[in-house]
């Protein structure tokens, strides 16, 4: 009798753990996959610069970004609003990891091109990374004919390059923080003083407020900035708002202009005095049919 | 003494033959569509997990949502990021039974499944119909129910209001063979 009654326990106990283990046997036959960090930034940009974010393959975005003139120009020039400087671009994903881009922008009448590369995905469970890292590199030219016609400069000179590492941890889903080293260099400086060459730091981040919403901040440190202007560092504070396929930002800060280039070595208005700009970016994303047959 | 032996034999037996009777799929199919007259979202999940226990007919199955794949890319980050939020909650997850499983003979059967589907955290009952088609060694189960979207506390913005259908229309199709550990 006594055996009968063990048995029955053994029994039940057995029933009971095998009902109940069913999601547990799930959970031990899972797949081991490496799990992407998604979204360290919503967007292609911080604020000003790049974030490690690149559109994904096939998607074209149509990017239109706008900085007016300083607040603290009073009622007469409307705050600012009278002045305008545009930047309007079309970047396009040509894989996951690589990204091109075709700007202009009215500030120097600029044409701008760029090329993105993410090396580094930040990743959970297997393998996993803690860091996220994409290099950018671009070539601006300025097309302004603002130059003595007996002395017109080549198209070489008119170029500038810029390249820049991108290192970015998304910490938390409400927090990503990203330092950005970046190298300018002019075929032509104005005075011999000005360097070819400007190194610069660059720290940016982004804090969630809510589902859609979230706080930026960009901050670039010049090195060894230019010696013919007095330039000061571009900082940026901004709000981003993610409606469906399109991420609107407005941005205060005190650089005008939306490329590396200019607005890391050439800004000279001082945030803090007031000289801030009022500037929004706005993206529109595009994407053809994709058949994805990667079921990783 | 003896009837120790019967006893561990016999307990033995018990595990030995519930070890048999479950059968899992890693690759069960589960696909969703929302259709508005602007636009028809689909997205398909190949990796599927689910179990059932034949002794009671009791099904579990799991589903990593970062599993789904969408025809646009952004579509799929939007459905991670904002949507379900993949990341505080990467599962959704089954729990529940197949109706009078053990008294199902046929080869092809049409049976309800109850139980309670958590998708963002959020746990409903449900009962819907399926399939079920049995072979010596798979056991095959489909179909096709509806959930609304506002049940499970996801949140359309308005923009996007006209875009995504209020409720979804879920497919499943699980086949599965004989489990051995």
């Amino acid at each position: 009798m006594r055996n009968l009654l063990t048995l029955f326990v053994l029994f039940t106990i057995t029933s009971k753990t095998m009902a109940q283990d069913l999601l547990n046997i799930l959970e031990s036959e899972a797949p081991k996959t490496k799990n992407y960090t998604s979204a360290t930034f919503k967007g292609t940009r911080i604020l000003n610069g790049h974030s490690i974010e690149l559109r994904k393959k096939g998607v074209t975005e149509f990017v239109i970004s706008h900085r007016f003139g300083r607040v603290n120009l009073g009622i007469d020039e409307l705050y600012g609003l009278d002045q305008s400087n545009i930047r309007f671009a079309l970047e396009k994903g040509i894989t996951d990891n690589l990204m091109v881009g075709l700007g202009r922008s009215s500030f120097e009448k600029t044409y701008d091109g760029f090329l993105k590369y993410k090396l580094i995905k930040q990743r959970s469970n297997k393998n996993s990374t803690p860091i996220s890292a994409t290099v950018f590199g671009s070539v601006a030219y300025r097309s302004i004919k603002d130059f003595d016609p007996l002395d017109k400069p080549t198209f070489n000179q008119k170029l500038t390059y810029f390249t820049q590492l991108m290192i970015a941890r998304k910490f938390s889903p409400e927090l990503s923080l990203q330092i950005m080293p970046s190298y300018t260099y002019r075929n032509l400086v104005k005075t011999n003083d000005d360097p070819h060459g400007i190194a610069a730091i660059g720290f940016g981040g982004r804090a969630k407020i809510s589902k859609r919403m979230a706080l930026n901040a960009e901050y670039h440190y010049t090195i060894n900035p230019l010696k013919s202007i007095d330039t000061t560092n571009s900082l940026a504070l901004g709000l981003e708002i993610e409606t469906g396929g399109h991420v609107f930002q407005i941005i205060l800060s005190n650089s005008i202009t939306m490329i590396e280039k200019s607005f890391i070595t050439e800004s000279t208005d001082n945030f803090f005095e007031g000289d801030i700009h009022l500037g929004f970016n706005i993206s529109r994303a595009f994407q053809g049919k994709k058949k994805n047959k990667n079921h990783n | 003494m003896k009837s120790i032996y019967i006893t561990i034999c016999l307990f033995l037996c018990v595990t030995f033959t519930y070890g048999q009777e479950k059968f899992l799929t890693k690759q069960g199919e589960v696909s969703f569509f929302s259709s508005t007259p602007i636009e028809d979202i689909k997205a398909e999940n190949h990796q599927v997990l689910s179990i059932i226990d034949t002794k009671d007919g009791s099904l579990a199955i799991a589903i990593l949502m970062k599993s789904f794949m969408f025809e646009k890319s952004l579509m799929q980050e939007h459905f991670n990021e904002n949507y379900v939020e993949s990341d505080t909650y990467p599962k959704a997850i089954f729990k529940g039974k197949i109706k009078d499983f053990n008294s199902l003979n046929l080869n092809t059967n049409e049976v309800v499944i109850t139980g309670d589907i958590t998708i963002h955290g959020v746990t409903k009952s449900i009962e819907t119909k399926a399939k079920l088609i049995k072979t010596a060694d798979s056991l095959l189960l489909n179909g096709t129910f509806t959930i609304q979207i506002a049940d499970f506390d996801i949140s359309i913005p308005s923009v996007v209001a006209n875009n995504i259908a209020e409720n979804l229309n879920i497919d499943f199709k699980l086949n599965h063979n004989p489990y051995n550990k």
